[in-house]
């Protein structure tokens, strides 16, 4: 809401810098390359996590008499998460209802302060989901103002460019799709969810899952407000809400914090791969008119990535009166090099002459980053369980080479939806437990369009991991996808965690990434700035750690540290000491993006991201 | 006495938002953006339900005028414990022209109409940094005002007003019916939580749309004609007598 300090996160920094130098006389830099190995041995970990799920309150003498009863409210549906998931789930619900003539009560909780305020994406949809939900998405203002014209694929060298011809049946032919700002589609959706009666809940993040006594989940329960940095209760300290319902649906989007706790808690991830995620970086630019071409998707990998780290970039001529385009760099987050930045390999790639000669003379308006599923289909993990199932990119139903995972979650919403009215709305509630299972929902799922969709290209992204990499990769597309359509019998397999796929330091390079020139390339924190993101200060920071002392320890000291390089928003810094001995790691909570790639990569796997007060993040508008 | 507090409410672009300007310059973007509550604003309404807790008052009214998202900052108002909302549409061009001179005439005409004893509004709204609808609402009602209120209190029919000004703090005591504009020491605002949201919901909000109470054009002072010196006191005076002022 108000937080005590206005200063904006820039200024923050230079306030704790102005700090730090008194003592130390030398500036803490964001990408330095410690050639001492400094060690923090004799000199305790300064505390830095004090998050109650780490901390608990129950013993802390702080928290004794604070009343902590929490007002619960009853619905036949709650839904974790207002992207395209929760939404099509919650349409396609109050949808059936209305056909069945039954009343539903449907709600849904969503983190951002408004509907499609951290929502970010490329994009370009594919509507075949969104023409079976609404089928007049047209006449009702869908903002689908850009239908794909041109194709363009290009491998790129330093200088140059290989153009790669788009033939059809590959899986980037992008011929009936729209280039959409996907947060204003989700914006739309979300109108369209609150005519049908749907109750939305922007700005109250889901910060616990609730459980039945026979172990099914009960609903979930919103964020506390008004806990101070150090983790005790402020004055105005209010307990969170809890929202109990028949069946939960959770749609929190790519690495969702309580998906993560559903995992181990029902043993979800058991028979399936580990999850591979990349990072997506984005910015939109509007740029001089005589550049513009409305329609024309442009894709490219290479340059300035090796052929063995997995990524590659896009940009999208956007038509909605103003010439803008939408641009970014996908890395993926299995790359072994430390000293890797995904934020200064994509302000690098942007000085490609192809892509300098679109962005000269243009301005940029707006940046942020969000991790995407790589896993597809052998990483898709058992999406039900007594009381809930999981939608969207949580379970993650992207198809990677496609890059297109909208129209897939959209889908899964609405077979959930399909699979658990019938249960909710049944005369006898016939479960075995209280919170109802739906297991009819995985079924139609293996049954429908999206499963033979991901079926198809499962092999493509694990056929990079060879000694040829990229081009390896590109040939096997070549053969077994355009030529076989994914029809082989095998199926090959991701090589495991991706915070398990980083080199120590010392047996890596250093990546030399040129200075940014202020006009086509930019400053880390002038990016985040754009976002628009902001937290209350003071709360505890929502990137905990399970343990202080193994950022220095361990993440510093055999592998320099990558956390202040793979985080799109300047969050993880090493700074000095206050006492000069050792360096210690400083979170600037109020700086991220939510992007969730640190709880992904972090090599110790230490941290743990959790929700933050709701309303806080980024302020996304049509990204 | 009624007992009753007017609270007025700005829905402006939030503040940590990078601001655009419109590609033909006239105006910010503001489709999409990100807006919420003006922070003093909040202070002044946390004030009110502050005032309503201690039982110095009976009812708190909040206030706002603009288009139809208006009515999200006075959901934000009532979460926050204010009792009723009253939203005065304003759209199109009048929202374009809207500016503090518009909005403390409707204030004035509601306060009137609602028999308010107290009205209560942040001292400025971050996006025009006019700081003067308090001012000119206290100056068309005739009622005293305590504008950069960091302290309040209420004694009897009197209410005790400390003011933040350049040189200190100014302590002063005005009669009600009064005028106050909060500033940031004030108080810290309570969070709108779930569950006063849930409790009220659309249906019992009670949001008055009161159509358009008066949307009013500043028209632009007469121009001011040039001055014409005079060299003597008597030419001053032939000049006078000539344009029939004496």
């Amino acid at each position: 809401m108000f937080p005590a300090s206005r200063y904006s996160s820039k200024a923050h920094r230079c306030i704790r810098a102005l700090q730090t130098v008194q003592v130390e006389h030398a500036a803490p830099q964001l990408y330095a390359t410690l050639n001492t190995r400094r060690t923090c041995s004799s000199v305790s970990t300064p505390r830095i996590t004090t998050h109650y799920t780490v901390h608990s309150r129950d013993k802390d003498s702080r928290w004794e008499g604070v009343e902590m009863e929490r007002f619960a409210d009853e619905a036949d549906v709650v839904i974790v998460g207002g992207g395209p998931a929760g939404l099509s789930a919650a349409i396609r619900l109050k949808q059936l209802a209305n056909e069945h003539e039954k009343e539903l009560r449907v709600c849904l909780v969503e983190k951002a302060s408004q509907i499609g305020a951290h929502t970010l994406s490329g994009a370009c949809l594919e509507p075949s989901a969104l023409t079976e939900l609404i089928p007049d998405w047209k006449e009702r203002g869908a903002p689908l103002n850009t239908p794909v014209t041109e194709d363009v694929f290009s491998i790129l060298t330093e200088k140059h460019r290989i153009p790669v011809p788009i033939l059809p049946g590959l899986p980037m032919v992008n011929h009936g799709n729209y280039i959409v700002r996907l947060g204003n589609f989700v914006r739309w959706l979300g109108e369209q969810a609150e005519e049908l009666g749907v109750e939305l809940y922007p700005g109250y993040a889901a910060a616990e899952v609730l459980f039945h006594e026979d172990g099914s989940v009960k609903g979930i329960a919103t964020n506390d407000v008004g806990i101070s940095k150090d983790g005790s209760p402020k004055d105005v300290f209010e307990r969170g809400m809890e929202l109990h319902a028949k069946v939960t649906l959770f749609g929190e989007g790519c690495h969702g914090h309580l998906a993560k706790q559903l995992y181990k808690q029902f043993n979800l991830r058991e028979n399936c791969e580990p999850q591979t995620y990349a990072i997506g970086l984005k910015e939109v630019w509007a740029i001089d008119e005589k550049k513009w071409r409305p329609g024309r998707t442009e894709h490219s990998v290479g340059w300035p990535l090796n052929r063995h780290t997995y990524g590659g970039s896009f940009l999208y001529h956007l038509n909605e009166g103003e010439p803008l385009v939408a641009l970014g760099f996908v890395v993926g987050l299995d790359y072994s090099n430390p000293y890797l930045s995904p934020f200064r390999e994509f302000q690098r790639w942007k000085h490609h002459p192809f892509v300098a000669a679109t962005l000269e003379g243009g301005t940029r308006i707006a940046y942020g980053a969000r991790a995407l599923n790589e896993g597809g289909f052998q990483s898709i993990p058992k999406l039900t369980f007594p009381g809930g199932l999981l939608i969207g990119c949580s379970p993650g139903f992207m198809n990677v080479p496609k890059i297109k995972g909208t129209h897939t979650a959209m889908k899964s919403g609405m077979l959930a939806a399909e699979a658990v009215f019938p249960k909710i709305t049944a005369e006898s509630l016939d479960s075995e437990t209280t919170g109802l299972h739906a297991p009819e929902y995985a079924e139609t799922l293996k049954n429908s369009w999206v499963w033979k969709e991901l079926h198809a290209v499962r092999n493509i992204r694990p056929s990079f991991h060879n000694y040829f990499g990229l081009y390896g990769g590109m040939a096997y597309t070549g053969v077994f996808y355009w030529i076989f359509r994914g029809k082989e019998p095998w199926t090959l397999k991701h090589c495991g965690l991706d915070a398990n796929q980083l080199k120590p330091a010392k047996d890596c390079t250093p990546i030399e990434y040129p200075k940014p020139d202020g006009k086509l390339s930019f400053d880390l924190l002038s990016s985040v700035a754009l976002s628009g993101t902001n937290h209350e200060g003071d709360q505890p920071p929502h990137l905990t750690l399970k343990d202080d002392s193994v950022p220095v320890s361990r993440n510093l000291s055999i592998y320099d540290g990558p956390e202040q390089r793979f985080c799109p928003a300047g969050v993880y810094e090493y700074v000095p000491l206050e006492t000069g001995e050792g360096m210690r790691l400083q979170i600037n909570a109020q700086n991220c993006v939510h992007c969730k790639t640190c709880d992904i990569k972090d090599p110790s796997q230490n941290i743990n991201w959790v929700v933050p007060e709701g309303g806080g993040g980024p302020a996304y508008n049509g990204m | 006495m009624s007992g009753r507090v007017l609270v007025g409410v700005k829905r402006v672009i939030d503040y940590a938002v990078k601001i655009r300007v419109k590609p033909d310059n006239s105006g910010v973007v503001t489709d999409g953006v990100k807006h919420s509550m003006n922070p003093f604003c909040e202070i002044a309404v946390e004030e009110a339900v502050k005032l309503k807790e201690k039982k110095f008052i009976k009812e708190v009214v909040a206030v706002s005028c603009g288009p139809q998202q208006a009515q999200e900052t006075i959901r934000t108002a009532l979460a926050m414990g204010a009792d009723r909302g009253i939203h005065v549409e304003v759209t199109g061009k009048d929202y374009d022209t809207l500016g503090p001179l518009q909005v403390s005439k409707i204030f004035a005409a509601l306060a009137k109409k609602e028999d308010a004893q107290l009205l209560i509004l942040g001292k400025q709204a971050i996006d025009d940094d006019c700081n003067q609808t308090g001012q000119m609402t206290a100056a068309l009602l005739d009622w005293p005002q305590g504008t950069f209120a960091s302290e309040v209190s209420l004694e009897g029919d009197k209410i005790k007003v400390v003011r933040e000004i350049d040189g200190g703090l100014e302590t002063i005591k005005i009669n009600t019916p009064a005028v106050l504009t909060a500033d940031l020491r004030l108080n810290t605002p309570r969070y709108a939580t779930l569950v006063c949201l849930l409790i009220l919901k659309p249906a019992d909000l009670g949001v008055d749309i009161t159509s358009r109470l008066e949307v009013l054009r500043v028209d632009e002072p007469p121009q001011r004609l040039a001055g014409v010196t005079v060299e003597t006191v008597d030419d001053l005076v032939a000049k006078l007598k000539e344009s029939g002022t004496i």
